[in-house]
Formats: structure tokens, sequence, C-alpha cells
């Protein structure tokens, strides 16, 4: 059966306090989860208090002080900072979102951060998404021809293109996906959100000449049919994307090509 | 410990070719049911409180002996798709294989019993 609670080593404790700034009148409470797979210990949520007068905007920007100022311990992936490279997702005020991009303004009381949730934790936010990234290559996110190459290009026209707006600005931040129950439960064979949005997006490029074996391999009682619109994942998504339509219209291809 | 490849893990036993008919089944059916729940209901309340020959007579006639056996139909089919996914989405191994097998049992055979029932006051 589906396990409904954390296993013993794995419930979450209260951690360390850290010192609050002195002298600043604009502090704010952070929330933050850890856990290091050297020491053995369970996870904890450290508190530590940041001075917001000498902080960015962003979650990132708070995450970033306090490694470079107050605990260096604290690991978190981060590369872009501007919504681009989706690397630092994670769990902040319960919606997985983009640290880099999610405002501070934005959340009521004490940050509370946490890695995304139903994923194997590397260490503290990082969450281990080597299964994510393995379904992902799966749904065969290239361009797909049995036509010879052209002597310039696959041509494509504007209405054609637009039809890419709005799957292609997908940046793999896993959001989506772990924010998804199906996903939860049956990730190992549902390939979530985020698969099934790229699977769509290469399903409906004009150029692709894999449209059947594409909608052949998604033929599956758990591969695709796991999503039961549930639209969590549209709902979270930090770059407004909507992965519960991309499913839908799969699906509405699986019946058409039927009926 | 399993030596695999995160890609063979990912890909596991490949598609197996089937899904869009439950799927489509299941819409069907929620379909249906939009349609014959009301009129179910309204056939039914009217037999409510009647006397037990007028209610015999009642389901004698064809209109709501059809409409109730359609309603038994398409809810059973309607509760073996659903409930088939509910099993799939929260067991594993043989408990799920166990339970599916017995739900569609008792699925069809809540449906034999109406329809044996219904037939008996129709004929």
């Amino acid at each position: 059966m589906v396990q409904f609670k954390l296993p013993k080593n794995s419930t979450v404790r209260v951690g360390k306090t850290w010192p609050k700034p002195e002298g600043a009148s604009n502090v704010r409470k952070f929330q933050i989860y850890r856990w290091n797979p050297d020491d053995g210990e369970n996870p904890r949520v450290d508190t530590y208090f940041l001075d917001m007068d000498k902080c960015g905007p962003m979650v990132l920007d708070a995450l970033i002080k306090i490694k470079n100022e107050i605990d260096p311990t604290l690991t978190f992936r981060r590369s872009c900072r501007e919504g681009i490279c989706g690397s630092c997702a994670m769990n902040i005020d319960g919606i997985n979102t983009l640290a880099c991009i999610y405002g501070m303004d934005e959340i009521k009381g004490d940050v509370k951060i946490y890695p995304l949730p139903h994923m194997p934790v590397v260490k503290d936010l990082i969450p281990d998404l080597t299964h994510f990234y393995a379904q992902h290559a799966s749904i065969m996110p290239w361009l797909e021809t049995k036509t010879n190459r052209p002597a310039k290009e696959w041509k494509q026209s504007i209405e054609d293109r637009k039809k890419l707006d709005g799957l292609y600005e997908c940046v793999m931040c896993a959001s989506c996906s772990t924010s998804c129950p199906s996903y939860w439960w049956n990730g190992d064979r549902y390939l979530g959100p985020a698969a099934l949005l790229h699977a769509y997006r290469w399903i409906i490029d004009s150029r692709d000449e894999a449209t059947g074996e594409r909608l052949d391999q998604l033929e599956d009682p758990f591969k695709l049919y796991r999503c039961h619109t549930i639209m969590n994942c549209s709902k979270t998504c930090p770059k407004g994307l909507n992965p519960a339509k991309a499913i839908a219209s799969i699906k509405k291809m699986m019946v058409e090509r039927q009926l | 410990m399993q030596y695999m490849t995160d890609r063979k893990r990912a890909v596991g036993k490949g598609s197996s070719g089937s899904g869009t008919e439950h799927f489509w089944g299941q819409a069907i059916s929620a379909v249906g049911l939009l349609i014959l729940m009301p009129l179910f209901a309204l056939t039914f309340g009217c037999a409510l409180g009647l006397p037990y020959e007028e209610a015999i007579a009642y389901y004698q006639r064809p209109f709501p002996a059809i409409i109730a056996a359609m309603t038994f139909v398409v809810s059973m089919v309607h509760f073996r798709h659903g409930i088939q996914v509910v099993i799939e989405d929260y067991s594993r191994g043989v408990t799920k294989k166990v339970l599916v097998v017995a739900c569609t049992a008792l699925a069809y055979t809540v449906l034999a019993i109406g329809l044996y029932g219904l037939g008996r006051i129709a004929f």
C-alpha cells in the first residue's frame, strides 16, 4: 500500500535557531529544512533571522545571504537567478516554485522553505531528480524525421510555430511533477506533467514525423492515464504554463485516433 | 540492489498499448449517468409510497423499467472503471490484483442481481 506516514528516520525535528542580526529593525524569520546524509541524523528545520533592509527582494537572495553570512553549510541549487535554468525549484510557503523569481513580499508571516516534495533528498534543499530527467529523456525530446533532410531547413509556418507557445518555455524545474499527488503515489510509472508537456510539444510540432510512435509510447494506463486532472501542476507552474491542458490534449488525440 | 540504468528504470516494461478504451469508457459512462440518474430518480420517486401492486405495475411499464435497467448497467460499468483506477493508485503488487478482481466481480454481481430483480418485476 501507499505510505501515508514518514518513516521514523525521516520525521522532521526542530533544529538550530541562529541569532538575530544586531541593531536590525526590519527582521524576518526563515524556517529552512536541513538534512545531511553524512551525519545520520533526522531532518530538521533550522531557524534564521535576516535584516530585510540589507537583503534582496527574492527568496533566493535571502538563501544566498544566509549561506554567505550565517551558515555556509546550507545547500541548495541555483544558477541563472532569473527563472530560466530551473535549478532553484523548491517548496516555498507551501508552493513549489523557483526561489529566484518568488518575491518575499508574496509571503505572509515566516518564510518556510523545504525541498520539492516527495522526492529523495540529496542534501538540504536539493532533491534527487535522476528519475525525473530519465523520464524526460524517455519521451524523445528531439525532432524525429524520416523524410530526407531538406537542403536548407525544416520549414514551419507561423501558425504551426504558434502552437508551441506555452509549451517550449518549460524549464524542467520539476515544480509541477512534484506537486502532483498522482506523481507522488506512482512516480515510478507515471511520467508526470513535465515529461507529458514536453511529449505534447513534440507531438504537435508540424515538422516531427513520429507522432504515431510518440502516441503509441504513451498509450498506457500509468504513463499517461494516471493524470486525474487534479490541476496542481498548472496552479504551481512558476512559468505560468498549463501542463494539465497539454495532457488533456494528448488524451484527446488518443481518443481521436480510435474513433 | 539492482544495477540498472536510470533510463531503463524510467522506461520500465514499456507501453502496455492500452488505456484509452478505459479512459473513454469511463468518460462516456459518466456522461450517460448525468442523463440517466435524474431520470432514474424521477421514475423511482414516482413509485415511492405506492401500494405494492401499483409499484409492481409501474415497473412493468417499459419506460421506468428500461431507465432502471440502463442505470444499473451504466453505473456498474462506471463503478468498475473508477474503482480500478482508485485501486491502481493506492495499492501495490498482489493486493492490487486481488482487489481489482474482487471489485470487478462485485460490480458484475450487483449488476446481475439488479437486472434479475427488475426482470422478475417486469415480466
